[in-house]
């Protein structure tokens, strides 16, 4: 005979795991695809839309929600601040409770659609009336995933090269010595800027900002890192290879990267201490929206900017950014739509622009610019520039110049993986561990099966 | 009237029982069913019978993980448990203050794991780190603790012992039960402070050593935070280090980074029956080693 013990224990094991297989979530359960007739440039809006991962920290940000807002109609917007959880993301989708928006980096937005975790855009385009002639091809290219448009594009990232005026002059050498059109210039430069006096690193003389600028590097190569259609890894192709040895062998010509990573891990990069005002740093390729923090912090700091260059001398920059998508289950698309197309509208970009205008000249600043994804607000914008007097002015140059030739790596259903193996591999070859082409060899191997994996998938799940 | 009784028990443990089966019991069976699968967060599980676990075997990374973690704990333990000993043996024999150390030791203890992992980056940087800077004192260069893959794990270790203020304080409560005469006759016959060390109080605190051997072992093994943030968080988005790729580690990239949640999940139980193995072992091997006052159980 059982106790009353165990047969209450039964019981109560029973009925817990009653409820809590009533807790499964919907994942699976496939939604409806939004139809164009949902999407209307007429329509109006009530209730409340929540937005993912943007947090309207800055004019640039508060003024556009509120136009979104405006051109809503009624309903409110709810920002869920700080950068996009993707596990808090995901489990809102599986579990049917999505927001109506997200903003993700548009590299994140090939995985999502591949996994059926936002909807595509195609419908709300139509609907809405979204001209994407106006986005940058780049942009858009990286949320264009099995030919249909899965994000609208944000804003955009593009690198340039940032030197030290005073160490280069003093070292007889200028701008054009470090900013990629020579690689045999680069590594003798970066042997001439380094000071490690007793052996301790003092001043880097080249940053080759290893390991997130290899596909830079490559692709000033002349190498991809991935095919066009996003299926076919290229990590071990003889220019990729060749790019890794020189990017490495310009830590290596200054004591190695063990030291660099210490010196720079050092620094106070957003602070008046920063590398170049401190004369820690000759010269980097770096992303644009450092000119801005540069010109807020160090005003007087001695730099000289230039476009990051190829080995035949034109500009080239990887265009990265973020973007807006909707998830798959958002209650109301109509408003994610609407909200999306407004945030990037070239009036919408204007009057953002208009209002950090004025906050600059508040401070008695220049008003350096934003690089957005979509070129017309681009144009717009360029014309509302103010000058900062040199070195800056230059460096806004550069940075629009820089726009203009801009290459990206295709959406692929396996971006995370992907990106882990290239940079395994460059980390392996930092560390000391493996030889360039060992490693992209091992990176070339552990890609290439993730994507395959991934692709079956999304063929399977298409099918 | 035990009817009655068993029924109030299990009233009175209800509110836990009922949160132990929803939030771990529940959990873990699903986990068991999610490595049969292949799983995205999104979309329903796919039955794959064992595949997960032929994969593990083949996953180099796997090996790689283990390697790393079993290589950190084998170093990690035995010198948390010295210095926890020795800090123990210090405040024990403090007079004046005792309780101002206490806490002073056990403060290190309430700093977030993420701090310590930003910590270690600023202590031991190879260039201006102040691990480096006293060492240079001595006429050391020190390492590239935070780069190079053999001292990655060192590093670690020493930035762990900044936590050993609870098992300092357990220590102590353990050394404060050692009945003051077993030293008093050990002083007439003249024994000196280290064989009464040696012969009085590690024997008489054993069951707390190995308590804490036991306990800082599980802890060990299952190592994520620190190393994550001070090797792959977003302090430093693209540089990782494969030295300090611990198991816990990669059983996070999987299912969180690369929403593999059925190869994560059969991780996740591969790590349960390596832990459940070691600390088998470890209490088959140690516990002849360890005195109970009121005999072996």
């Amino acid at each position: 005979m059982r106790s009353p013990f165990v047969r209450w224990s039964v019981l109560s094991v029973s009925l817990a795991l009653a409820l809590t297989s009533c807790a499964k979530g919907t994942g699976g359960a496939s939604a409806p695809a939004p139809s164009a007739g949902q999407f209307n440039p007429g329509a109006t809006f009530d209730g409340t839309i929540t937005v993912m991962g943007f947090g309207a920290t800055d004019e640039i940000g508060s003024t556009r929600v509120e136009l979104a807002e405006k051109a809503l109609g009624g309903a409110e917007v709810k920002l869920v601040e700080g950068d996009l959880d993707i596990q808090q993301f995901l489990s809102s989708v599986a579990a049917g409770d999505p927001p109506d928006v997200i903003y993700a980096n548009r590299d994140q937005i090939g995985t999502f659609a591949s996994r059926g975790a936002i909807v595509p855009l195609t419908a709300c385009i139509q609907g809405e009336q979204i001209d994407t002639s106006m986005y940058n091809k780049n942009a858009l290219a990286q949320v264009t995933f099995g030919n249909e448009i899965w994000g609208i594009p944000e804003f955009n990232q593009v690198q340039i090269t940032m030197a030290n005026a005073d160490l280069l002059k003093d070292a007889g050498l200028a701008i054009e010595d470090v900013n990629g059109s020579s690689w045999e210039k680069v590594t003798a430069a970066a042997k001439k800027l380094y000071k490690a006096p007793g052996g301790k690193l003092r001043v880097v003389g080249f940053d080759s900002k290893l390991p997130e600028f290899l596909p830079l590097w490559a692709k000033a190569n002349g190498a991809d890192l991935l095919s066009a259609d996003g299926r076919t890894a290229q990590l071990n192709s003889p220019q990729v290879v060749q790019a890794l040895e020189f990017a490495v062998g310009v830590y290596d010509a200054q004591g190695g990267f063990a030291k660099v990573k210490a010196l720079r891990d050092s620094a106070d990069f957003f602070g008046k201490g920063n590398q170049f005002a401190s004369g820690e740093l000759g010269a980097m390729p770096m992303e644009q929206w450092y000119v801005n923090v540069l010109n807020d912090v160090s005003p007087k700091a001695p730099l000289v900017f230039d476009t990051f260059r190829t080995q035949q001398g034109e500009p080239l920059a990887y265009s990265s950014g973020s973007s807006w998508a909707v998830p798959r289950g958002a209650k109301n698309p109509g408003a994610a739509c609407r909200f999306a197309k407004t945030m990037t509208l070239v009036e919408s970009w204007k009057a953002a622009a208009e209002a950090r205008l004025a906050e600059r000249k508040k401070e008695n600043k220049p008003f350096t610019g934003v690089l957005t994804g979509n070129v017309k607000a681009d144009e717009e914008i360029e014309k509302m520039l103010t000058s900062g007097g040199e070195p800056w002015d230059s460096g806004v140059k550069a940075f629009y110049e820089a726009n203009d030739h801009t290459f990206s790596l295709p959406a692929n259903p396996a971006d995370s993986e992907f990106k882990t193996a290239w940079q395994d591999a460059v980390n392996r070859v930092l560390n000391g561990q493996e030889e360039p082409k060992e490693a992209l060899d091992r990176a070339q191997q552990d890609a290439q099966a993730a994507l395959d994996k991934a692709w079956a998938s999304w063929t399977k799940r298409t099918n | 009237m035990r009817f009655i009784e068993t029924r109030a028990a299990l009233l009175f443990i209800s509110p836990w029982l009922i949160g132990f089966l929803i939030f771990t019991a529940w959990p873990v069976i699903n986990s068991a069913y999610l490595s049969l699968t292949d799983y995205d967060v999104i979309n329903d599980p796919n039955f794959v019978g064992f595949d997960n676990y032929v994969t593990l075997f083949e996953d180099p990374k796997v090996g790689l993980a283990l390697r790393n973690t079993f290589i950190y704990t084998v170093m990690s333990v035995p010198a948390q448990l010295i210095v926890s000993l020795g800090l123990a043996l210090l405040l024990n024999s403090a007079t004046k203050a005792s309780g101002f150390f206490r806490t002073a030791f056990f403060l290190p203890k309430m700093t977030p794991p993420v701090a310590i992992g930003i910590l270690l980056l600023m202590l031991f940087n190879g260039q201006s780190g102040l691990v480096n800077g006293f060492l240079g004192v001595f006429g050391i260069d020190g390492p590239a603790w935070t780069t190079d893959p053999d001292w990655i794990k060192p590093g670690l270790v020493l930035m762990n012992l900044w936590t050993v203020g609870s098992s300092v304080v357990i220590m102590l409560a353990a050394l404060r039960g050692v009945p003051q005469e077993l030293y008093d006759s050990a002083l007439v016959d003249g024994a000196g402070w280290w064989k009464r060390t040696l012969r009085i109080t590690v024997p008489m605190i054993s069951p707390t050593l190995f308590f804490l051997f036991i306990v800082d072992s599980i802890n060990a093994l299952q190592s994520f935070t620190e190393a994550y943030t001070a090797f792959f968080g977003s302090g430093n988005t693209t540089y990782s280090n494969d030295a300090a790729l611990f198991y816990a580690i990669y059983l996070f990239q999987q299912a969180f980074e690369f929403l593999h949640m059925g190869y994560a999940s059969a991780l996740a139980w591969l790590l349960f029956i390596v832990i459940m193995a070691i600390t088998a072992v470890q209490m088959l091997v140690t516990r002849r080693f360890v005195h109970y006052e009121g005999g072996n159980p």
